[in-house]
């Protein structure tokens, strides 16, 4: 059985294995600097729907369509369906997974709900309670730009601190057993809210969050910083991660070396991301095209996998609250091949 | 809500947040205040120059009297305006000038057809017909609120 190691941490004791994996991204994630690791790419924010919230719920169907077939699975002997995407009651999420007939959990943590999903897929199948279990989410930008910002045609100008939304699906499949990476083992995040009112500089409201979640993780383990290849957070942006370095150093660690951030590495700064991309899709198709591929290539041996949400909604801003925010750390390892 | 662990003082919580909202202002990246005053002035200023160049042919070309002028100005730019955002163009221009093409007559138009273009899919009625004026009726709002105070106060003075 699992165990629980320190204060917040739990320990696999059978570790679980990313059995397949997939990834849908926009054009221009396409065209960033990992564009050549993603499985597919939606040419236009439609996808041939009516509309981008339906285009949205066809990316999260076709990426777990497409982890299902990469861990050679039939769709019957899927367990569990784990996710969520960014939208008012899920319906991305919801409404593909009326499509998939799995049993579904629909999960919300904002951006952090990758890390969530695997959490509870790989307690699931570390219990007993399922063989193999798909997590996807996903996010659209023009869909996110609704609801919580303003029409996309509107000509504002975003403020330096602004990140931008990815457009992308990424989703894994766990299994009991198989070949690849593995999960050994996780850190729920706890939510913290260091006073931040403003939407447009999430990364600074989420990284007291990250910071605190790999603080623990780190402690509660005794591992060293450079235990890790790499310790990736989700969406902090540049000024997010720089911040969440800052507060590591007061507490005595050193990350500069491990830190890695999906948002910063899948836009470059010529296509005008401002400090990254964020989104729930960002750190889940980052992990699933490109994390994994490397941990399977043997360039990766461990990493951390620390997906952060700001746990927001376009009402609170307007009531003036501040930004609760959450980050869930998952150990990730190369496993024997 | 009282903070649940009784470890730490709401006082003790206020500080951290001050501390770290202080932090925080003082490093994060902030926009170039001069680049950002000359782009929306050079943009702005074209806008009102077309705009002027659209009363002089309404004025001399057409012969139109002075409120006639202003009126074909007004509608001119609009449909400028509106055509840009449904072009997809506007907020490309918006994004260089910042507020040099949201203050002027156009970046009206843009804030009523952008929502309009965007709501379409919820239909007519309850879609474009509630969102329209999601971005301009708080501008009209506030801004009529606004002139209602202002000529209570201008006949107030007036009466002394």
């Amino acid at each position: 059985m699992a165990k629980k190691v320190g204060n917040f941490t739990v320990a696999l004791e059978r570790p679980v294995v990313f059995r397949g994996g997939g990834a849908i991204v926009g054009k221009m994630e396409k065209q960033g600097p990992l564009g050549d690791y993603f499985d597919h790419v939606v040419q236009d924010d439609l996808w041939g729907e009516k509309s981008w919230e339906k285009a949205e719920s066809k990316m999260y169907y076709e990426a777990v369509r497409h982890a299902v077939k990469d861990a050679g699975l039939m769709a019957e002997e899927i367990d569990l369906l784990a996710g969520g995407d960014l939208l008012n009651q899920l319906i991305s999420a919801g409404f593909a997974a009326r499509e998939t007939e799995f049993p579904f959990l629909g999960l919300y943590g904002a951006c952090s709900t990758m890390a969530e999903s695997l959490i509870i897929g790989s307690m699931a199948i570390e219990a007993g309670f399922a063989h193999h279990v798909a997590c996807c989410v996903t996010s659209h930008f023009s869909t996110a730009e609704r609801q919580f910002r303003t029409p996309l045609e509107l000509g504002t100008q975003k403020t330096p601190t602004a990140q931008r939304t990815v457009t992308g699906a990424g989703a894994s499949v766990l299994s009991v057993s198989g070949q690849g990476p593995r999960i050994t083992g996780c850190t729920i995040g706890k939510v913290l809210d260091y006073g931040i009112k403003d939407a447009a500089n999430m990364g600074a409201a989420m990284a007291p969050a990250a910071a605190d979640t790999i603080y623990r993780h780190l402690s509660d383990t005794g591992r060293d910083p450079g235990y890790y290849d790499a310790i990736v957070t989700g969406d902090l942006g540049i000024f997010g991660q720089q911040l969440m370095l800052e507060q590591l150093r007061e507490k005595g660690m050193d990350l500069r070396d491990v830190a890695w951030d999906c948002g910063i590495e899948i836009f470059s700064q010529d296509q005008d991301p401002h400090m990254g991309g964020s989104g729930c899709g960002c750190s889940a198709t980052v992990l699933n095209a490109y994390l994994l591929r490397r941990l399977r290539e043997g360039d990766l041996n461990r990493i951390l996998f620390v997906a952060t949400g700001a746990l927001l909604s376009p009402l609170s801003t307007l009531q003036g609250e501040s930004i609760p925010s959450i980050a869930h750390g998952v150990v990730i390892e190369r496993g024997d091949g | 809500m009282e903070p649940y662990e009784t470890r730490r003082s709401r006082e003790a919580v206020e500080e951290r947040n001050r501390v770290y909202g202080q932090h925080v202002k003082e490093t994060m990246p902030k926009s170039n205040l001069l680049s950002g005053c000359i782009k929306a002035f050079l943009v702005g200023g074209l806008i009102c120059c077309i705009g002027q160049g659209i009363r002089m042919f309404a004025a001399q070309s057409l012969m139109m009297d002075e409120q006639a002028t202003n009126m074909f100005t007004c509608v001119v730019l609009v449909f400028l305006g509106a055509t840009l955002t449904g072009l997809g163009v506007y907020d490309d221009i918006g994004r260089f000038a910042g507020g040099g093409s949201i203050v002027p007559i156009t970046g009206f138009a843009n804030s009523v057809v952008s929502p309009a273009m965007e709501h379409k899919r919820e239909g007519l009625i309850l879609g474009v017909g509630a969102n329209l004026f999601k971005i301009a009726g708080p501008v009209l709002v506030n801004g009529i609120t606004a002139s209602v105070v202002y000529g209570v106060i201008y006949y107030l003075i007036n009466l002394f």
